[in-house]
């Protein structure tokens, strides 16, 4: 049967037309149940006896939601004991236009066998399609074809004794289907229905109908229509920005305006922040110059329950601390929200005053979330846990957005938990790997075969070392080097060959793509792909023969590159050292095996290419980095060691950039407008500013024209009074600079191609593939252009090609505040019983506190000086604090007292104290703790 | 594109087909009494009328004349009310001579042309409502003009578009799904021969994807040789009586591929 589609549409420049499209009805679409012998289906999704785990639905039952259902109350689908359930087309298409998350997700239940959720296609179907009528709204026609629907299934399946039940919280709609004898319910009822309800109901989000409550007076300024915010951002009354709340004080914010690099407007008081949230797309008005503000220099924190109304009045006490100030910014107040940027939250419960209460705040662990208040009858159960919670709305009326509960992720403290804490927030994909991604995997025992050694080159006898970090699993770099006969010497690189495994467009393909790079944690390691692979099959182990890529140059007595070639290669690891281990070989005479040999050739000559880039104005910088020793039982750190850094580290560190700058440059001339290319841009002068104002408070200049001048400034700024000092340069030189960023060669100019940190014209990644997504593209572009491997029609994709070096950019700086949030918490964990005093150098002078490095623990820590009974001033030009004759100014040596604050028990922090110079009524004496002695007793 | 979703996830189009499902055909053979051979044809929406003249002497000087063999000439043109916005199409523009030249190019592989020499054949064309794959369209309606003006034939040439969206490849695409952007093929085809009488590609593809859009292209327009066959039967059978056609030899497959038309 055929059925025309006519609807009239408007174009892009405004002439109406009439479009006739073709709609073709089927009467091959099938219900899928079992046991139905009037349709043919192959693979039935449904079980043959559809129960549900109800008091009141006895029976077989299919339950069909409708779309509001499916838009609103995801997590009740989601949830496991919600099985054999129909999705209507009707449905499908709704919520696919209206939101992309619960498409999303609406998706993975669908392809998740377990579900059993059907997709019946209604629309196709020659008995479930209905026209529109002429006085009908497009909603109610779909309201009209999700009945028909149900009502064809009812018949349909009536000879087998199932029954339909149509789930929606729509009035009418509902009226309606019982007219037609159709079985409905509400979600509310229907999961108070069910056997496990308690564990559900908390998951219902609140529609709005519920939250609605009328009487109420609103708190908030209503939102403004998306319509009329646009008009107003074309005549320019309103500004469209990113809003970023403050860590410090919940009643203060920032909107970065999107037009104008680096102008932010500053939003006051919750009136003015009008329910916006951390990273919202807003739009604001600005408020005449007469009202505007300096940013207040208060911590407020939102503590205890508030009534709705109090927010007007709590807006004034920042107002008052504000009035006696001069220095003016300009002030704004959000007038409607454009996106929100609402996620899944974690956080822990606050439980209500009133014992009996069902309603709750949820505080977030993201300290710029405002809390959330939830309706849980768990509160008990819930108390002292992390949980995750999902925001549905922020009425007007409520001072407080309105949320429910997902998932409970264990005790507050249990480091577990607090792993998992920190892997949401920063949105670190860490389920595990989905049976369709296992199925890519090779089979064990896995050997290599006739085939493998005809294509690739047999290198298992040469003597190559791998030489990477202690307790290392995921080897995927190894080196090797001999004297040739004519002087010269073949230098090899072998990277494990993970693009061997991970063919592009696999599901293993599409996950790795997604997880981007492997995410190390002190004490966890989030694999970017299966553990079989990284640490196995890929993974370039002692003894054992594994497929490489190989780059081998010869280079010449001075390192100077001869010629290269790059090969698919088997190779046998004849050692797999560590760093000290290689280092000790190197340095022990009496050691001439072909190993230690090749390791010191290759040190002479790493040794030679480090000084040619320092030459070219390679950077070194510096950051503090350090290890925990683990208590093997408890798993507790037990000991903070600054890492060492030894010659084998800058060994392997250069034959990487060797093969990682060959590499760019060869896949860079096959594929020139769709390789992927990593570049560092310079940063801009005014991010230096502050490093000049330090370096010469000591009497150096530096000179940040190039790279290379600020290279060899800082190599000159070396205080023979105080040693760290050229270290600490260094380390604020780091802050100085951009970020690094993946990029595909075709979108971005080639003068811009430059990788400034290392002094390279040209740069990617390629030796590390078992971690990072992009040396595989790049091992896969490589191996095209040495014809090794076919070509993939996504390779000359550049769209396709840049938003995946997005994603790369974006989950490297995830992983990276991920891997330092897990130092952190680790370093709390380390101090929790513990009152330490340490030596410390001031790092930078603030205007109302003085940031401190240890260089012991590689920890930085902050003294607020504003709070303190002792009076300090603050010098501009010098960038000094005075109290009385003592002068802190950067790079001073003082000495501090390191203790855990433990008052507010989410967001237990670091806390340090000055010690020396003992100033009278702030700093603190030295008396708690006898550092010997302690020390006597760890040994 | 949303249109592409359904297709990834459950391997519907938009319109309800199949990825191999052809649109519906109609037929009309004669249509006009006056020219010696004319054919209706609907793809879907896309709707084509073609007519034949000739074969019969050479018009316009001596000098275009074939001694070996006829000269096809063919005339494409739009009406104005074809698509959803009203427009004007230049008779002999670039793209309409364009497309003459690519009928003639198909045409002259069917027709046995040795048959008249020093003449000429006249096929007009033109397309009512447009939706899609409209030159395939086009060369199938002259196909069956032909065959009503009784010119002779090698084979019935037939013609089909495909195209590929992640992979997946999709047959006889209609308006929207060609104006998605994607690499759109054409493919004329001399089923009996298996040989192909015009190819052609619109926008970019990747080599690894032209074997699988070609089989299927070729596949569609197999199908489509069938339904013609079919409907020429049909129509021989109601309009001369003594006339018996056999039956095409391989209906199971034409029909599995076929959409489900109730």
């Amino acid at each position: 049967m055929i059925r025309s589609n006519v609807f009239i549409r408007k174009t892009k420049r405004g002439k109406i037309l009439k479009v006739v499209r073709e709609h073709y009805l089927r009467d091959d679409v099938y219900c899928s149940f079992p046991k139905c012998e009037q349709c043919e289906e192959e693979k039935p999704i449904f079980s043959s006896n559809p129960s549900v785990d109800s008091k009141e639905l006895v029976g077989k039952y299919l339950i069909i939601p409708d779309s509001n259902v499916v838009l609103h109350q995801m997590d009740i689908l989601e949830d496991s004991s919600i099985r054999n359930v129909i999705i209507l087309q009707t449905v499908y298409g709704e919520v696919l236009h209206r939101s992309a998350i619960a498409y999303k997700k609406l998706k993975d239940c669908l392809s998740n066998p377990e579900k059993k959720f059907y997709l019946f296609m209604n629309e196709f179907h020659r008995d479930t399609f209905i026209e529109r009528d002429q006085k009908e709204s497009p909603n109610d026609r779909n309201d009209r074809a999700i009945r028909t629907a149900a009502l064809w299934y009812q018949k349909h399946l009536k000879p087998y004794e199932v029954e339909i039940l149509l789930v929606t919280n729509d009035q009418s709609n509902k009226n309606l289907a019982l007219e037609s004898g159709i079985k409905t319910n509400t979600v509310e009822k229907f999961v108070k229905s069910l056997k496990n309800c308690d564990e559900l109901a908390d998951k219902l989000a609140l529609t709005r109908e519920a939250s609605s409550s009328t009487g109420k007076t609103a708190v908030f300024e209503e939102h403004l229509p998306l319509s009329s915010i646009q008009v107003g951002l074309k005549s320019g009354s309103y500004i469209q920005g990113t809003f970023h709340a403050s860590r410090d004080n919940y009643l203060e914010a920032s909107v970065d305006v999107y037009e104008k690099d680096g102008l932010s407007i500053l939003i006051q008081g919750q009136q003015h922040m009008n329910r916006a949230m951390q990273g919202d797309t807003v739009a604001i008005e600005i408020l005449p110059e007469s009202e505007w503000q300096s940013s207040s220099s208060l911590i407020l924190e939102d503590d205890g329950e508030k009534n709705d109304e109090s927010t007007i009045s709590e807006d004034k006490k920042i107002l008052q601390d504000i009035s006696n100030k001069s220095e003016k910014k300009p002030c704004g107040k959000v007038v409607g929200i454009i996106k929100r940027n609402w996620r899944q939250f974690c956080g822990m419960l606050q439980k209500s005053l009133i014992e009996t209460a069902t309603r709750h705040l949820v505080i977030p662990a993201d300290k710029r979330i405002p809390k959330i208040r939830i309706e849980t009858r768990q509160a008990d159960v819930l108390d002292g846990k992390r949980i995750l919670v999902v925001i549905d709305s922020w009425p007007r009326t409520s001072r407080y957005p309105l949320g429910h509960f997902v998932r409970n992720l264990g005790a507050i403290g249990d480091k577990k938990t607090e792993n998992e804490v920190l892997l949401i927030e920063h949105d670190i994909p860490h389920h595990q790997f989905s049976t369709a991604v296992r199925a890519c995997l090779p089979s064990l025992p896995w050997s290599i075969t006739e085939e493998d050694l005809k294509q690739r080159k047999d290198l298992r006898d040469l003597t190559v070392v791998s030489v990477d970090p202690p307790g290392c699993t995921d080897i995927d770099d190894a080196l090797h080097c001999f004297q040739l006969d004519n002087g010269n010497y073949e230098v090899g690189v072998h990277i494990a060959d993970v693009s061997h495994f991970i063919k592009p467009g696999t599901a293993i393909d599409v996950e790795a793509a997604n997880r981007a790079n492997t995410v190390y944690l002190i004490d966890q390691r989030i694999d970017m792909v299966p553990e079989l692979l990284s640490s196995n099959i890929c993974s370039l182990r002692g003894g054992e023969e594994r497929f490489a890529f190989s780059v081998i140059w010869e280079l010449d007595e001075n390192a100077k590159v001869v010629n290269v070639k790059f090969t698919k290669s088997i190779i046998k690891s004849k050692a797999a050292l560590t760093y000290a281990e290689a280092q000790m070989r190197i340095d022990d005479s009496q050691q001439t095996d072909d190993v230690t040999k090749s390791l010191r050739l290759l040190n002479k000559l790493a040794k030679i290419l480090k000084q040619e880039r320092i030459k070219q104005g390679s950077l070194t910088l510096a950051s503090p980095e350090v290890r925990f020793h683990m208590d093997s039982e408890t798993h507790d750190p037990i000991e903070v060691q600054t890492k060492q850094l030894l010659e084998t580290n800058s060994m392997v560190e250069e034959f990487m950039l060797l093969a990682n700058i060959a590499t760019a440059k060869k896949i860079y001339d096959e594929f020139p407008s769709c390789a992927l290319l990593r570049r560092h841009p310079e940063p801009p002068s005014s991010n230096f500013e502050s490093l000049i104002k330090s370096a010469e408070s000591k009497g150096f200049t530096l000179n940040v024209t190039s790279g290379k001048m600020l290279a060899e400034s800082l190599e000159k700024s070396v205080l023979e009074s105080n040693s760290y000092f050229n270290t600490m340069l260094r380390i604020m030189a780091t802050r100085c600079m951009l970020q690094a960023l993946y990029f595909c060669s075709g979108v971005v100019d080639q003068k811009d191609f430059y990788h400034y940190g290392l002094a390279a014209p040209i740069y990617t990644h390629f030796t590390s593939p078992i971690r990072r997504y992009s040396d595989i593209i790049v091992h896969r572009l490589l191996a095209v252009s040495i014809q090794a491997d076919a070509p993939h029609p996504d390779f000359l994709d550049k769209k396709k090609t840049q938003n995946l070096c997005n994603n790369l950019n974006y989950r490297h700086k995830m992983a990276q505040y991920a891997g330092r949030a897990s130092v952190g918490l680790h370093t709390q964990l380390f101090f929790q019983n513990k009152i330490v005093c340490e030596d410390g150098y001031i790092l930078f002078v603030r205007k109302n506190a003085i940031q401190i490095l240890i260089p012991k623990y590689g920890l930085e820590g902050t003294i607020f000086l504003d709070k303190s009974p002792v009076k300090f001033v603050y010098d501009e030009t010098s960038g000094t604090q005075k109290c009385g004759d003592i002068t802190f100014s950067s790079f001073d040596k003082v000495v501090v007292q390191i203790s855990i604050d433990k008052t507010h028990i989410q967001h237990q922090k670091l806390c340090l104290k000055l010690v020396s110079p003992y100033i009278g009524g702030f700093s603190v004496s030295n008396i708690e703790e006898e550092p010997p002695q302690k020390k006597k007793r760890k040994s | 594109m949303a249109a592409w979703e359904l297709l990834k996830d459950q391997n519907f189009r938009l319109d309800g087909r199949k990825p191999t499902e052809l649109r519906r055909i109609e037929t009309r053979l004669g249509v006009f009494p006056n020219a010696d051979g004319s054919a209706y044809l609907e793809q879907g929406n896309t709707k084509v009328l073609a007519t034949v003249y000739g074969p019969h002497e050479v018009k316009g000087g001596r000098g275009r004349s074939n001694p070996d063999k006829a000269v096809i000439n063919c005339q494409f043109s739009k009406s104005a009310f074809s698509s959803s916005e009203r427009k004007t199409h230049m008779k002999f523009g670039r793209n309409s001579s364009e497309t003459n030249q690519h009928l003639v190019q198909a045409l002259n592989a069917a027709v046995m042309s040795h048959l008249y020499a020093r003449c000429q054949i006249d096929v007009y064309v033109e397309i009512v409502q447009s939706d899609g794959s409209d030159f395939c369209a086009c060369l199938n309606a002259s196909t069956l003009a032909l065959i009503d003006a009784g010119i002779a034939l090698k084979d019935i040439v037939t013609c089909c578009s495909a195209t590929i969206v992640d992979e997946k490849s999709v047959v006889d695409v209609n308006y929207v799904e060609e104006s998605s952007g994607s690499a759109v093929l054409i493919v004329g085809l001399l089923p009996k021969d298996e040989q192909i009488a015009y190819m052609q590609m619109k926008g970019r593809l990747h080599a690894d994807h032209l074997e699988k859009l070609l089989d299927c292209a070729v596949e569609g327009c197999r199908n489509i040789n069938n339904i013609l066959k079919e409907r020429i039967g049909e129509h021989l059978k109601t309009h001369s009586s003594h006339f018996t056609l056999t039956r095409p030899a391989t209906p199971g497959r034409a029909e599995r591929s076929r959409p489900a038309i109730a």
